[in-house]
């Protein structure tokens, strides 16, 4: 049993919790894990990725193109960017936010307006959902992370439990029910599809 | 079963309930395979840590009471996870040499010391480092070094390990967290042993991964007594050169530890093919040949010993030597006349991959499909930075700025586009005065821009050479009140400590003068108009001067974030004024105009103070 995972996005938008939730839920199972993070310069706003690894050995923190099992996006553009990075019949789980590069802001580039089509041209299953709105409803904007990992669990494995114990875990006190609901919330958008 | 123990920072948790036999702090979250733990589980008590976090619990285990360092990414978190135990003393020093002397006269007085840095920040501190080589420690000093293949928040990526060979220290390299904990334990003991400083090299793949790691007590050796020691300590010509022949008597017996201790292990695989690897890189062979290939996975990197490898290559029929960056392994190997294929199958430059290891060793291929063609998205400068208002002035003045290390870089890039040339801490004002040295007729037009860290950390001596050998600078010291492209490390502008203790805070204003700088005045970076009227006057002043341009970082805690704004349609002329400060908040299009994204937005007002026609409304910080 090998799980490969990349969570991505642009800095500031909370994968490193995602990454540290899914960390802890592998431990939880007895698992080797690592993740990687990313930190400094490429933070600030640019386009962030994030490993997460886990089985019984392992060695390379990173993913190699071609092999990941599962591609967790908090952005659009950042779906698509990462896309390759799957293996074939490998999910791609994103939020369709979309957040304009600086290229596209100083008008040298556009924003792609047909993500979804061009993505269809990868072997991938697909699950896209507005993660934002899904934790405005829950109850905070910046629990979209959380949803996604709800709308990913069923790839990812784990009992309801499980991932309770691990939010609870992981997440200040004071956000846990939160968390919870924008989990729930993105396990009912998996649910759709 | 394996059961595990995961320690999380913040928030704190506790275990509901407690289990007999088993004690855990406030600060263990429990998992295992069942829960609650049953009768009969294998405790194994690994916690999930990052490189730079192991680290910091090897030094605190081994009994590190003193650490000095200046914040560099990815070297940055040692430091501040350290800080957090009990009993030690840490802190933030104004550059590594200053740091890392810190250490030494901490060992000196018998204490085990530790300094971290990133590879350019060892540079600086290498004056101190190639003569603490000879005099050798009191109490072990270890200096971690974290290098950045592929340069994910740095100016280059150059190879410490010849900074190892070169002052002649031993260097450990850790290729997990597990082994960043023990490797820095270790380092105590070699140091102590052998009388050597000791480096432990990260990079960034270590540094800022996460794995198990499996905790120990702290053990406190005795503190040892500081003795004069004239021959040993004072490294003026007479007692340097014996002590040089014992630098390399001691090469000689550490390059027989390597080879004996453990540190160095062979980890033998069902192929013909034979790895030599160490850190990151043994890691990316492992995942790409797993037993299809014998390892000599090397713990320490510098000395190496030849007698080991040569005995290594006689098992296998084909030997590799697989490093990121430069040939140091195997140019060794070469020179022992060891046969091995390495750089003429492997970059120089950057990280490597695991499927680039498999294609150029055991020729596999196999097609993945190729990443999007779509626009780039590179690190911005933040919505609210204070930055922005300065370099919006400079731009638009067309000045030629004279740039430095921090998040201000991020102001060469469209459509702010205002920074000339960024080399390394400090080299905007020293530059700056070769500059106007060589061509004067630049005076009125050239300014230097250095955050206040970094002007603490090696501007101020370029200040002082700009007014002692008379040249006209300008000098903008962009004040932030922190430390921020390594994530809000306090400095001695702040008036803060590491520990966010009150000290003393540098004052710059009196510092310039001090140093000769007559002409000191201070701007908000959002006066744009009062920030260009100064900078008008301070160019053509015909003397040094210096411009505090001071506004606190929008992401510190205790800045406000205010309302969003929002533009009126109707207003809207479609000018793009506000589209020229390059705020990642602030959006366009042709058909509607100006928009601004509400969640990204922190209500700085710049674009509200830049629109021509009133149409950007709603702040509060006009």
């Amino acid at each position: 049993m090998k799980k490969d995972i990349l969570i991505v996005g642009v800095g500031g938008q909370g994968s490193l919790l995602a990454s540290r939730i899914l960390g802890a839920l592998f431990l939880s199972q007895g698992l080797d894990c690592k993740l990687s993070e990313v930190h400094g310069m490429s933070q600030r706003g640019g386009s962030v990725v994030t490993y997460v690894r886990a089985g019984d050995e392992i060695s390379s923190p990173m993913v190699s193109d071609g092999e990941a099992d599962l591609v967790i996006s908090f952005e659009a553009l950042e779906a698509l960017r990462y896309a390759h990075t799957l293996k074939k019949g490998g999910t791609l789980v994103y939020s369709t936010q979309r957040i304009m590069p600086m290229p596209v802001i100083t008008g040298a580039a556009v924003y792609p307006d047909d993500i979804a089509s061009r993505l269809a041209a990868y072997d991938l299953k697909v699950l896209a959902f507005d993660a934002e709105s899904a934790a405005e409803k829950a109850g905070n904007v910046r629990a979209a992370n959380v949803a996604l990992l709800g709308a990913a669990s069923p790839i990812i494995g784990g009992t309801p439990e499980e991932w309770e114990a691990v939010i609870r875990a992981t997440v200040p006190p004071k956000f846990v029910d939160v968390n919870l609901r924008a989990f729930a919330l993105g396990l009912e958008e998996a649910g759709k599809n | 079963m394996r059961f595990f123990s995961l320690r999380i920072h913040a928030p704190r948790f506790f275990v509901p309930g407690s289990f007999p036999g088993l004690s855990f702090s406030g600060a263990d979250v429990l998992y295992c395979g069942g829960f609650p733990p049953r009768k009969g589980m294998v405790l194994t008590m690994k916690k999930l840590m990052l490189g730079n976090e192991a680290a910091a619990r090897g030094l605190y285990e081994a009994g590190v009471t003193f650490a000095s360092s200046y914040p560099g990414t990815p070297s940055t978190e040692i430091t501040e996870y350290f800080s957090g135990y009990e009993g030690v003393h840490a802190e933030w020093a104004p550059n590594e040499k200053v740091a890392c002397e810190a250490a030494f006269g901490a060992s000196l007085a018998g204490a085990r010391s530790f300094s971290a840095m990133k590879h350019v920040g060892l540079n600086v501190a290498a004056d101190l480092l190639y003569s603490v080589s000879y005099t050798g420690v009191n109490g072990g000093m270890v200096v971690a070094v974290a290098d950045d293949q592929g340069m994910h928040s740095s100016q280059n990526e150059q190879d410490s390990r010849n900074h190892a060979k070169g002052a002649k220290i031993p260097m450990l390299e850790p290729s997990d967290s597990a082994e960043c904990r023990d490797y820095a334990k270790l380092a105590y003991e070699i140091s102590e042993t052998f009388d050597t400083p000791v480096f432990l090299r990260t990079s960034t793949r270590v540094a800022h991964s996460q794995s198990l790691v499996e905790e120990e007590e702290r053990v406190l050796p005795p503190k040892k007594p500081y003795e004069k020691n004239v021959a040993k300590y004072v490294m003026m010509p007479a007692m340097a050169r014996p002590r040089h022949r014992i630098v390399e008597e001691r090469t000689k017996k550490l390059a027989a530890y390597a080879a004996s201790s453990g540190l160095n292990r062979v980890i033998p695989g069902s192929g013909r093919i034979g790895v030599i690897a160490a850190g990151i890189a043994f890691q990316y062979a492992r995942e790409a040949l797993g037993d299809r290939a014998s390892y000599l996975k090397l713990g320490m990197v510098y000395p190496l010993n030849a007698e080991e490898i040569r005995a290594f290559a006689a098992t296998v029929e084909k030997l590799y030597v697989i490093e990121e960056l430069d040939p140091f392994i195997e140019d060794f190997c070469r020179a022992a006349g060891i046969a091995c294929e390495g750089k003429a199958l492997f970059s120089l430059c950057g990280e490597y991959t695991p499927a680039m290891i498999r294609k150029a060793i055991l020729g596999e291929d196999p097609p993945v499909p190729s990443p999007a063609a779509i626009p780039v998205r590179p690190p911005v400068l933040c919505p609210g930075c204070p930055h922005r208002g300065i370099f919006y002035v400079l731009h638009k003045m067309k000045l030629t700025v004279s740039g430095d290390i921090g998040c201000y870089t991020l102001g060469a890039q469209a459509p702010l586009a205002s920074v000339d040339s960024t080399i390394d801490m400090g080299e905007s004002v020293s530059g700056l005065h070769g500059f106007l040295t060589a061509d004067p007729s630049m005076e009125d037009k050239t300014v230097a821009v250095i955050g206040d860290s970094t002007f603490v950390h090696s501007g101020i001596t370029g200040l002082i050479n700009a007014v002692y050998n008379r040249s006209n600078v300008t000098v903008l010291i962009l004040d932030n009140s922190i430390t921020g492209m390594t994530g809000h490390q306090q400095n001695p502008c702040t008036g803060l400590t590491l520990q966010n203790q009150p000290t003393h805070a540098l004052d710059l204003e009196a510092l310039c003068h001090a140093v000769g700088v007559r002409r000191v005045s201070t701007v908000d970076p959002y006066d744009l108009d009062k920030a260009e009227a100064i900078l008008r006057e301070e160019l053509s002043a015909g003397e040094p001067s210096v411009v505090i341009v001071k506004r606190p970082c929008a992401l510190l805690k205790w800045v406000k974030r205010l309302p969003p704004l929002t533009v009126d349609p109707d207003k809207c002329r479609k000018c793009r004024k506000c589209m020229s400060i390059g705020c990642p908040a602030v959006l366009f299009s042709k058909e509607t105009g100006a928009s601004i994204d509400r969640t990204l937005c922190v209500g700085c007002g710049l674009c509200e103070k830049l629109c021509p026609f009133g149409a950007i409304e709603g702040g509060q910080n006009a």
